[in-house]
């Protein structure tokens, strides 16, 4: 009850529609990663699933900041079952956690940026995509552009302002043979940065700024 | 309070369902004899505006049949969710936030407020000087000076036109216009009616006759025929429902030809920011319709002229 309490009223603060172009109910696990700028852009997405796939996805978060607090606490390991892991120890067993989630039949939400930018430039990914699509590579890897999060919620700011936000689902991309790190986590980046113009490198205001 | 018990309420909503009902029974006919492929888009448009409309209706008609306070609660929700849309729309910086925090949660819910208690004196001034100078002053001690005029000017603007403005149509229920025996729901309910009205007449207008678009650049859509056709029959039926308002038949001709004339400059401007950011809606909330900002655009400008020129004249 609080799970759906939560995803209701992320829904009704950002206001964002998802546009899927994918069905939203595949027929595997799934990888959803995308674009970081706000503390809201996990609940964004968790929020816009349908509620019993929402059940079956965890996000992936820093074990320092979600275990910071016994409410954080609660909410991370009974609300959301997020999959926590230690920023500071790194890859391995981070994978190795993230890899037991996906073999036990539940979905994750990362974010490849490995932590929130100020939402006018997308940072490169992180290798953690890369380890996941070669230890399960029956895992669909979906690709998600949040848009307005940063607004809605900056970095550093405690009260969101309802602002209205974009998200959009977009077709999985999978790994190729024999193909790279760098190569895959590239073609990653792109596909978030190709779902929507507000996600990349012209994003800001400006003169410059691209038109809505 | 309720005023469901006023006769004059009962027929003007009467009048308005009955209507409601005739448009939805035409779109049917239309339906079944639009051949290309064009006319039936058009009309498949004008049924899913027309539903909306329905819907938008009851939600008014049961606002107004509440009284005061349901008027002011529905109208402090259209503010919200317009300046919601505007901001979204012309863009907001991550250093406008606490700016913004301020627009939407202690400004407009004020002004909102102000109207409640009748506060008049502090609802005119609230937000063209408090939160006019407000804004800017947090800016400053934020401290980011980029584009530091365009997004000051852009916070107000939306404040004005999606807060203050508005506002002022709820507001017409603190006037007290001698002889009119405290019913000035009835004159909310007359404002709202012609301008909307103004707006599906032109659009109608416009789809029939329109030739020769009054500011093809703005939008392609507001032709001169339109704009005659609708304003002129807009014009005619406030007229013709004076019986409900304190003015009389020319009187009542003459509010709504004014009124009529403010929406469609409203209408016309809210679309110059659309079309400079290069959008058609400023949102998708309503279907048919596009935002809520996109069905009140006219009501900004004609709900404070037609406060401003009721209170002079006749309060």
């Amino acid at each position: 009850m609080v799970a759906a309490l939560i995803a209701g009223l992320a829904r009704l603060v950002t206001g964002a529609v998802a546009v899927w172009q994918v069905a939203p109910r595949g027929e595997r696990v799934r990888v959803y990663f995308a674009n970081h700028s706000s503390h809201a852009d996990f609940a964004t997405i968790w929020a816009a699933l349908p509620a019993d796939l929402r059940a079956r996805t965890r996000p992936v978060a820093a074990a320092d900041y979600w275990n910071a607090s016994a409410s954080r606490r609660y909410l991370a390991a009974r609300v959301f079952r997020a999959v926590l892991i230690d920023r500071a120890g790194g890859g391995p067993a981070a994978t190795a956690q993230m890899v037991a989630a996906l073999r036990g039949g539940d979905s994750l939400i990362i974010f490849p940026e490995g932590t929130r930018g100020d939402g006018a430039a997308l940072a490169p990914f992180k290798s953690g995509l890369y380890h996941l699509a070669v230890a399960v590579p029956e895992a669909e890897l979906i690709p998600v552009a949040l848009v307005n999060l940063n607004r809605v919620l900056p970095k550093g700011a405690a009260i969101p302002v309802p602002v209205i936000a974009r998200l959009t689902f977009g077709q999985p991309i999978a790994i190729e043979p024999g193909e790279s790190k760098t190569s895959l986590l590239e073609r990653a980046r792109a596909a978030v940065m190709a779902l929507d113009e507000g996600v990349g490198p012209d994003r800001g205001v400006g003169p410059d700024r691209a038109l809505a | 309070m309720s005023n469901l018990s006023d006769p004059v309420l009962q027929q003007l909503l009467g009048g308005i369902f009955a209507a409601l009902a005739l448009a939805t029974l035409a779109g049917q006919v239309l339906k079944r004899r639009a051949g290309t492929l064009a006319a039936r888009e058009t009309v498949a448009n004008m049924n899913q505006r027309i539903k909306a409309w329905w819907v938008m209706c009851v939600v008014f008609g049961v606002a107004v049949v509440t009284g005061g306070i349901g008027s002011i609660v529905l109208f402090g929700l259209l503010s919200f969710l317009a300046l919601r849309e505007f901001i979204t729309l012309v863009d907001s910086d991550r250093a406008d936030h606490r700016a913004l925090l301020i627009a939407f949660f202690i400004a407009l819910p004020a002004q909102y407020v102000l109207v409640g208690i009748g506060w008049y004196g502090l609802f005119s001034i609230l937000i063209p000087v408090y939160a006019f100078l407000l804004i800017p002053a947090v800016l400053a001690i934020i401290g980011e000076t980029r584009d530091f005029l365009r997004r000051t000017a852009t916070i107000q603007w939306g404040l004005a036109i999606c807060v203050y403005a508005i506002s002022h149509a709820p507001a017409l229920l603190l006037l007290d216009i001698p002889g009119y025996g405290g019913r000035e729901a009835l004159l909310l309910f007359f404002l709202v009616l012609v301008v909307q009205l103004s707006d599906v007449l032109q659009y109608v207008f416009g789809k029939l006759f329109g030739r020769h678009a009054i500011a093809p650049r703005v939008s392609p859509n507001k032709t001169w025929e339109g704009f005659a056709g609708g304003v002129t029959c807009a014009t005619l039926i406030g007229a013709a429902l004076y019986w409900a308002t304190p003015f009389d038949p020319l009187e009542a001709a003459a509010m709504s030809l004014l009124v009529a004339l403010a929406g469609f400059l409203g209408g016309l401007v809210m679309a110059a920011i659309k079309r400079d950011r290069g959008v058609k809606d400023y949102g998708a909330l309503i279907p048919g319709h596009g935002g809520v900002l996109d069905r009140i655009d006219s009501l900004t400008f004609a709900a404070p002229v037609f406060f401003h020129v009721t209170r002079f004249f006749f309060a």
